[in-house]
């Protein structure tokens, strides 16, 4: 590979890039010849055969060739050069631009979101709304929410959770349990299941308190599977993998219900169609309200003392303790309320699916949440809300992709390749952008104006 | 006595497997002080690729000598992951060295991702069985009808292990090259200005650390017979356990506490119950990692300012 600084010199070197390419088409040769090239099958007698798709890893090596040859003769020298020309002051215009957005863009989303469901209502009718607002909606903001609740521990604080899961496990379980057996409404027993949920984390918090970086993040992986270990053989209790069904649906604070049997059932009440569109928005509404009540007690947060202390413990602990600041409260503090929203959106996932089994709180979530944060960079909350709208949004919108089949053929399916594309989005972006989309450092105290700072000026310590 | 000699005898087996793997752990950490998450998922891309030539020699090629097959096997799979390690380490990690600390895990974790899903969409959801090999047993003790028995396959693994574990302590100890590892591992920057080409030794680590969990791909396919695209991540996060419990950065200490991890996985599954074993290597984990996180043989980390 020749440096990016004789590149811009001398033009693209094209021999050397052929070579190159060349180079990279073998490997993508050794690599994906036997895993794509040899498919293995089972036949009628359960034997292995191998079936050949040499066409298909032609294509594979010709793709990788192709792109290391732009890339190394058109896309990194470009780069380059712009990088230098970027060095230059952003103008004056630009500045206004960014901070005239910065200021309508959280208003603007937040109108958008509460008109999204009466948007999509009136474009596709109630039964056609069902998808956008379910799959899309509700999802995605399942995963804002998390986000953010994540996001007061890894992102403010700077402890890196990996099994975050394990609290919405337990917020998930806890409401379906009681609400099964003991029949308790789900407006009761929402804050009950953040509050175990956070006695959760300040219990697994503890353990924890002396370890940082990498060790405390594979100590939280092993709770997280622990946890979930523990739900499939507890069988007693959670009636193992086959999980729990029929979790009684959200009221409307006991007024209307949503069962279709029960007498004060919403569409009956008002004389409207039955169709399971009003629950569903009913259900968008619910989240956006619990995702914006953990924004605002962020946001709130921040500016308290406990979390300038969650900010210092992050950028360097050992700082923070010289200075004074008890870290065993700060950290538990952090623990305790991002285990309890995990608890509140765990509640409500059991209540939306109304089934909850061990199989939905896999590591493989965990992992997705942690990297919406780091994504989205640390401790922004418009970037996690943007980095969850990407991902997510991005990964249901391949379920969307049938025409490909006119392409592929039909036993082509986008969505097996769904989180084959957020893994390598995951990679991508981190190596586009390392400290996610918005890294900028916002203080929350100063003096006559607020500076926001880059992230990459600041250390990070190891928290 | 039989019981506990035959547990004995499985734990060392899987013990061995994990002790491969775990080095590739060991040794990416102590040189760039990162977890290679994807780590685990090389280790079951390896037993894929095994699986896959396994029978392309036996079914296509039509070689009967089973010895001949699995050394065959051994030195492509060793080969191809290394290849493939090398390219993850150059694609995804190299670019963010230096950078935000957070960046190269979560680039792991996407990898890992990305390697499960891929061979599920190339390969195929469903468990990938072989036919049995190698399915004779060798009696050590008998009494009241339980027979302590070593198979044939577990002789193989305990042989290929030990011999594969020696060419690559001899590689880490007696040669230039890991002498320069050594090095990087001690201090990158002093290496570098001694002329050590450390991007080279960094990649150098992470294709013998790959070789090493190919060699446990395929003994681990010869094992179980069985392979499957999600058998990556629990024994990645056991041999994880392994290269913590003996001390991270520590050749011998990823051995030790790979054996130590199999033989308290089989026992636990023999003696108390099979099916919280997860959770006991889990709970080894976290305990470990509390109480005495420099491991067995691993010096304690002193914290800096």
């Amino acid at each position: 590979m020749t440096s990016d600084a004789t590149v811009t010199k001398h033009g693209p070197d094209i021999p050397a890039a052929v070579k190159d390419a060349v180079l990279a088409g073998v490997i993508a040769l050794g690599i994906f010849g036997p895993l794509v090239g040899l498919k293995t099958e089972q036949n009628m007698s359960n034997e292995l055969v191998i079936t050949t798709r040499w066409g298909l890893v032609a294509v594979i090596v010709g793709i990788v060739m192709a792109g290391r040859f732009l890339l190394t003769t058109f896309i990194w020298p470009t780069i380059a050069v712009r990088k230098q020309r970027d060095k230059a002051p952003p103008s004056a215009g630009r500045l206004a631009f960014l901070a005239s957005f910065k200021k309508w863009f959280p208003s603007g989303s937040l109108v958008f979101l509460f008109l999204y469901p009466a948007i999509v209502v009136y474009l596709l009718g109630f039964q056609g709304s069902l998808k956008w607002v379910d799959n899309f909606g509700i999802q995605i903001l399942i995963y804002v929410m998390l986000g953010w609740g994540l996001n007061i521990v890894v992102g403010l604080a700077g402890l890196l959770d990996l099994g975050y899961v394990a609290f919405y496990a337990v917020g998930a379980y806890s409401y379906a349990l009681l609400a099964t057996h003991f029949g308790l409404s789900f407006w009761l027993l929402l804050p009950m299941a953040g509050i175990l949920a956070a006695l959760w984390g300040i219990m697994l918090g503890f353990p924890v308190l002396r370890l940082r970086g990498d060790y405390l993040a594979i100590v939280t992986l092993a709770f997280g599977e622990i946890i979930r270990l523990v739900l499939i053989n507890f069988r007693e209790l959670t009636n193992g993998s086959a999980g729990i069904s029929s979790i009684p649906k959200i009221t409307f604070f006991g007024i209307w219900s949503f069962d279709v049997s029960a007498p004060n059932n919403f569409a009956k009440v008002w004389g409207l169609a039955m169709s399971s569109a009003y629950y569903k928005i009913f259900l968008y509404y619910l989240i956006l309200l619990l995702a914006l009540l953990t924004a605002f007690v962020t946001l709130r947060l921040r500016k308290l003392p406990i979390g300038r202390a969650w900010e210092a413990l992050r950028e360097d602990e050992i700082a923070c303790r010289s200075l004074g600041i008890n870290t065993t409260n700060t950290k538990l503090t952090a623990f305790a309320l991002g285990a309890m929203f995990g608890g509140f959106a765990g509640s409500f996932f059991a209540a939306r699916q109304g089934f909850v089994s061990p199989e939905s709180f896999v590591f493989m979530e965990s992992a997705v949440i942690v990297a919406i944060v780091v994504l989205g960079g640390m401790g922004s909350m418009i970037g996690v809300a943007l980095a969850a709208v990407a991902m997510i949004g991005g990964t249901e919108l391949l379920r969307e992709l049938s025409f490909l089949k006119a392409v592929f053929g039909d036993n082509f399916d986008p969505d097996q390749f769904r989180m084959l594309f957020f893994g390598l989005a995951m990679v991508l972006i981190m190596i586009w952008r390392p400290r996610g989309f918005v890294s900028a450092r916002e203080p929350t105290v100063f003096l006559t104006e607020r500076k926001a700072i880059s992230g990459s000026l600041v250390k990070e310590g190891h928290g | 006595m039989e019981i506990f000699l035959q547990q004995l005898i499985n734990g060392l087996t899987l013990g061995s497997i994990y002790g491969l793997i775990a080095i590739g752990y060991t040794m990416v950490f102590g040189i760039i002080g990162m977890v290679n998450f994807a780590h685990g998922d090389v280790f079951m891309v390896s037993a894929f690729i095994a699986m896959i030539f396994f029978l392309l020699l036996t079914t296509v090629f039509g070689i009967t000598s089973i010895f001949l097959t699995l050394i065959i096997v051994l030195v492509i799979a060793m080969v191809l992951t290394s290849l493939l390690s090398w390219t993850i380490e150059r694609v995804a990690y190299r670019p963010l060295r230096g950078s935000f600390r957070l960046a190269p895990l979560i680039s792991a974790i996407g990898m890992s991702i990305v390697l499960s899903n891929f061979i599920q969409v190339a390969q195929g959801p469903r468990n990938k069985p072989l036919p049995p090999m190698l399915s004779g047993t060798v009696t050590l003790m008998e009494k009241n009808g339980f027979a302590a028995t070593i198979s044939y396959k577990q002789i193989m693994i305990w042989v290929v292990t030990a011999v594969l574990l020696a060419a690559f302590w001899y590689v880490v100890q007696k040669t230039p090259l890991g002498r320069a590892q050594r090095a990087c591992e001690q201090d990158r920057k002093m290496a570098a200005l001694l002329g050590v080409n450390v991007d080279r030794t960094i990649s150098l680590t992470f294709v013998m650390g790959a070789a090493l969990a190919a060699v446990a791909g395929t003994l681990y396919l010869s094992y179980y017979g069985v392979v499957n695209f999600s058998d990556g991540f629990t024994p990645g996060v056991k041999a994880f356990t392994a290269a913590v419990l003996g001390g991270i950065g520590s050749l011998p200490g990823a051995v030790l506490g790979g054996l130590l991890i199999g033989l308290i996985e089989t026992f636990w599954s023999g003696y108390f119950s099979i099916d919280y074993k997860d959770v006991a290597a889990f709970s080894i984990l976290a305990i470990v990692l509390i109480f005495m996180p420099q491991g067995i043989l691993g010096r304690p980390e002193v914290e800096k300012v």
